[in-house]
């Protein structure tokens, strides 16, 4: 039996089991490598993408759970037309060996959905859950209140 | 000119958009095989038998390999070649590989690992470090002592003496992107390999030897590690290894990546240490003397565990001249993961230890730790125009350069007046003052503060590794191709030496490609290690560069019978005539100019003895100092870092943006290192904390609630490249500030001094609370 999602504004017909993990069949099946493995266990962040317009980590997330539209770092921007989240990350040079940032840009972005003026405290509390081992904590805090004032201008 | 400019990380428009890749992300073949290993699940004990038949029998399993079933033999170590692939016979750890699996998908490779049943007649293991002492179990037959005046009679003469110890835990790199390899095999029996390694000339060599053909015949390609850190200096061998095995044995593409947990259970950690000390010192908290014993936790295989426990070792004075020393280091063998290169390699560890005695020295006299600091600096160099060979600066007496304790002399101090400036920018006296009453004021919660310095010794201390080689192309429209032979694991080396090499050119950066690091360009390539990346291959950068500048100004200065040839922003001007860049190297290329340099670079002045413990193991020094607030809950441990003020020594800058991001990160991971980080292992050997839930690196809501990150404005003394300076490893040890702070407040509580253990975790600090209360 197969299943239907909506991937980037693409509907895809997965055949999978629906226990298959969101993360390997967006990496290994729809071949979107953006979103990263981290730890498997929904401890690292690495793995963030948006369902229904909502952060969830898609390692934890089975493929029959996965009810609303999928959005993964691909579909918020590239290289050629940056999301503001994403010119915000590059201005303050947030990424240092980047592995991380596609699930810290992933959970910033539902973030600044749900509260277009977050304080530093709404900050640490929406991103303490997404680890950076090259420690750009404080360049994600900029970038996030840098993306804030983009979109709030437009 | 594209130096000193902060530009952004050459990747960072992919970074952010998901399309850069990293060695998971590459496509394979669609016949390409995964692998996983089968691990050992006790510490210590011989292999009676392994049933394999069920692992063989699962679901989309191709083959499964023990030792035996090896073609040739097959060793992963990058030293003293005593790490079989797979088990020989014997288990030296929970969860060493003891055989392997090749499967049609990685799930299925990790399914089938779990379904062997392998009987095995254990043994005892060895631990911990009382266990190995106990049972003399080490590397090295002896400890390695050093020593420099008579440590011993100057304690016994000194007017105040303490002894101690301290102890240190280990840390797990817990880079995001866990260790991978991928081998594609070629026709003629070579090999391709894509992996997440720092050393890819090791890949090389280990897979060849693996292999049994020569390092020709196996090429390395690295672009990116999603973090590094020391941890893919050599724990990505196994990974390489067994990939190659399986390709050449199946004729297929084999791609191996570890999950998380068997990444943190296969792989080896920062060294934890205990160091005992024993002091002598004056009323002013002058060290007289002092006599260090460094108890190492290797793990079961040599792996960098020397040059680790050296590296310790070339620390143990940090910042402070020390005139009789004596140290001792034993490097223990145990039952657990082999410990190896972690950001710093020792280095913090030593660190440590003498930052401790400082504190219990500061403490014993009632004395600000800051002021027993600056009274063991070693002396600052004159500035430039003075000192030198009879240049007296007024009122200064010209005098020999202090050595440390392994005989080098100290010649690029600055930390004297760094220091100073990093207390007035910080307000140190003023805070203390405000700490001191809010402390006097408040029951529960007790601040602290601490100012440390970090001394950094620079070069790779097996000296032949200081050396580095580069490639450039210029093609015929202009364009520049850059190799070398360093990797990219977020330090932004690419981006430095792409600098290096616009510079050379005088064109904007954006003309030259970057390119991943491949060993069938740039040989014999050493570790990216040492903090060493920009300083080596930047100059190998650009000896390449300036060879073919110069080739094609001979031929313009011909051409135009003129000998003022200059390149740039983004020209060529000859005498009079101004040339685009482009037009220039066409000219050359229709001249019959080669286009194409390698460029090879070797650092001068050191040598080194390791087994005296003399010489000049350094080019020169890195230096930094940091100051960390903080307040502790004395009822729960529980504990923040307030405020962070860091003043950091990276000669003339190639790229401030880059250093300071450097610099921040070093600083979270070395107090992450020494407050939320432990590493427990149970009775049986067992490390328990293998995952994210249970081993806790620093989050967004740990760093600095403010973070002021400032770079000490002075260039390298010695010729580096622009005078700039190695950045990636010294700042790590910054974050010892924080455990010194935290030890400040707790100190706070009562009279004791609070011995504080590292990591300075809720439970540790609770102890210590206690301690202070006594």
């Amino acid at each position: 039996m197969g299943f239907v999602i909506s991937v980037n504004g693409r509907s895809h017909e997965v055949d999978l089991p629906g226990g298959v993990p969101l993360l390997w069949v967006l990496r290994d099946e729809l071949g979107l490598v953006g979103t990263k493995y981290g730890c498997g266990v929904g401890a690292c962040g690495a793995c963030t993408v948006h369902v229904g317009g909502e952060a969830v980590r898609s390692c934890q997330m089975p493929l029959e759970e996965v009810a609303g539209p999928v959005t993964t770092i691909e579909g918020l921007g590239t290289p050629g037309t940056p999301a503001a989240i994403q010119r915000a990350w590059v201005e303050h040079q947030v990424a240092q060996c980047g592995y991380c940032q596609p699930g810290q840009i992933m959970q910033a972005a539902a973030l600044l959905g749900e509260n277009p003026a977050p304080s530093d405290a709404e900050i640490d509390a929406a991103m303490r859950g997404n680890l950076c081992r090259c420690g750009t904590y404080e360049r994600i805090r900029a970038a996030i209140h840098a993306a804030a004032r983009m979109m709030r201008e437009g | 000119m594209s130096i000193a400019r902060p530009l952004p990380h050459d990747a960072a428009p992919l970074h952010v958009t998901g399309q850069a890749r990293y060695v998971d992300d590459i496509p394979t073949p669609a016949n390409c095989l995964h692998l996983a290993f089968g691990l050992s699940r006790i510490a210590h004990g011989d292999i009676r038998s392994i049933d394999l038949s069920d692992v063989r029998a699962a679901p989309g399993v191709v083959a499964v390999l023990t030792a035996d079933d090896l073609p040739h033999e097959a060793d992963v170590s990058p030293s003293a070649h005593d790490e079989p692939l797979l088990a020989t016979g014997r288990v030296h750890y929970v969860g060493q590989p003891v055989f392997l699996v090749i499967a049609e998908s990685h799930l299925a490779a990790r399914k089938a690992a779990r379904l062997a049943r392998i009987d095995m007649a254990g043994r005892e293991p060895i631990l911990t470090i009382d266990q190995a002492l106990a049972a003399d179990s080490r590397f090295e037959g002896g400890p390695v002592i050093w020593q420099k005046g008579d440590a011993g009679k100057a304690i016994a003469a000194a007017p105040h003496r303490l002894e101690g110890t301290v102890e240190i835990g280990g840390q797990e790199h817990f880079y995001l992107e866990g260790q991978a390899a991928l081998a594609l095999p070629q026709e003629g029996g070579d090999m391709l390999m894509q992996v997440s390694s720092q050393h890819p000339t090791e890949i090389q060599h280990k897979v060849a030897h693996a292999l049994e053909v020569p390092m020709n015949a196996v090429r390395v390609e690295v672009r990116r590690m999603g973090g590094g850190f020391g941890g893919k200096e050599s724990q990505g061998n196994a990974l390489a290894v067994a990939c190659a095995v399986a390709a050449r044995l199946t004729g297929r593409p084999c791609k191996m990546r570890y999950d998380r947990d068997d990444d943190m259970l296969i792989t080896g950690k920062r060294h934890d240490f205990r160091i005992e000390y024993r002091v002598g010192f004056d009323g002013a908290g002058r060290i007289l003397g002092i006599d260090f014993r460094h108890l190492v936790r290797c793990g079961w295989s040599m792996d960098l565990s020397l040059p680790v426990a050296d590296r310790a070792m070339l620390h143990a004075d940090n910042a402070y001249h020390l005139e009789h020393v004596r140290i001792e280091s034993h490097r223990l063998r145990t039952n657990t993961q082999s410990a190896t290169a972690f950001r710093g390699f020792g280095g913090p560890q030593g660190m440590l230890g003498i930052e401790a005695v400082i504190d219990r020295i500061a403490h014993a006299l009632g004395r600000d730790p800051l002021e027993v600091r600056r009274a063991n600096f070693y002396a600052d160099a004159p500035a430039a125009g003075e000192g030198g060979s009879g240049g007296n600066g007024p009122g200064r007496e010209r005098r020999a350069a202090q050595t440390t304790p392994y005989g080098m002399a100290v010649e690029d101090g600055i930390l004297n007046a760094l220091v100073a400036r990093l207390a007035e920018r910080a307000d140190y006296a003023g805070r203390r003052r405000a700490i001191a009453a809010f402390n006097a004021e408040n029951e529960v919660l007790k601040k602290g503060i601490a100012l440390t310095p970090v001394k950094f010794g620079i070069s790779f201390t097996l000296t032949h590794l200081n050396q580095a080689g580069a490639l450039v192309h210029v093609y015929q429209d202009g364009s520049i191709h850059l190799n070398h032979g360093g990797t990219e694991m977020g330090q932004g080396l690419f981006q430095k030496v792409a600098q290096v090499a616009a510079a050379a050119f005088g064109v904007d950066v954006s003309q030259v490609k970057i390119t991943a690091t491949d060993t069938a360009k740039v040989p014999n390539t050493s570790a990216t290690a040492a903090s060493s990346g920009s300083d080596l291959n930047g100059m190998a950068v650009k000896a390449a560069c300036d060879r073919i500048r110069e080739r094609i100004a001979a031929l313009l200065r011909c051409h135009y019978q003129t000998e003022q040839v200059e390149f740039r922003d983004g020209t060529v001007r000859v005498g009079k005539e101004e040339l685009g860049f482009a037009e220039a190297v066409k000219l050359a290329y229709e001249n019959r100019v080669s286009l194409s340099a390698t460029g090879f670079y070797r650092t001068p002045k050191i040598e080194w003895d390791r087994r005296r413990g003399r010489g000049r193991p350094f080019y020169y020094f890195a230096y930094g100092a940091a100051v960390t607030e903080c307040v502790v809950d004395t009822l729960t441990g529980e504990n923040r870092i307030l405020r962070t003020d860091i003043l950091h020594d990276v000669g003339a800058s190639l790229n401030p943006a880059l250093d300071i991001g450097q610099i921040e990160g070093g600083y979270v991971q070395g107090a992450g290192w020494l407050t939320t980080e432990e590493l427990v292992w149970d009775e049986a050997g067992r490390l328990l904390t293998h995952a994210p839930s249970t081993y806790k690196i620093p989050v967004c809501s740990d760093r600095p609630r403010v973070f002021n990150v400032a770079l000490w404005e002075g260039e390298n003394r010695e010729e580096t490249i622009y005078r700039s300076k190695a950045v990636g490893e010294p700042p790590l040890m910054l974050g010892i500030s924080a455990f010194m702070a935290l030890s400040d407040a707790v100190a706070a509580c009562g009279p004791n001094h609070p011995g504080l253990r590292a990591p300075a975790t809720a439970e540790a600090v609770l102890a210590a609370v206690a301690r202070a209360r006594g």
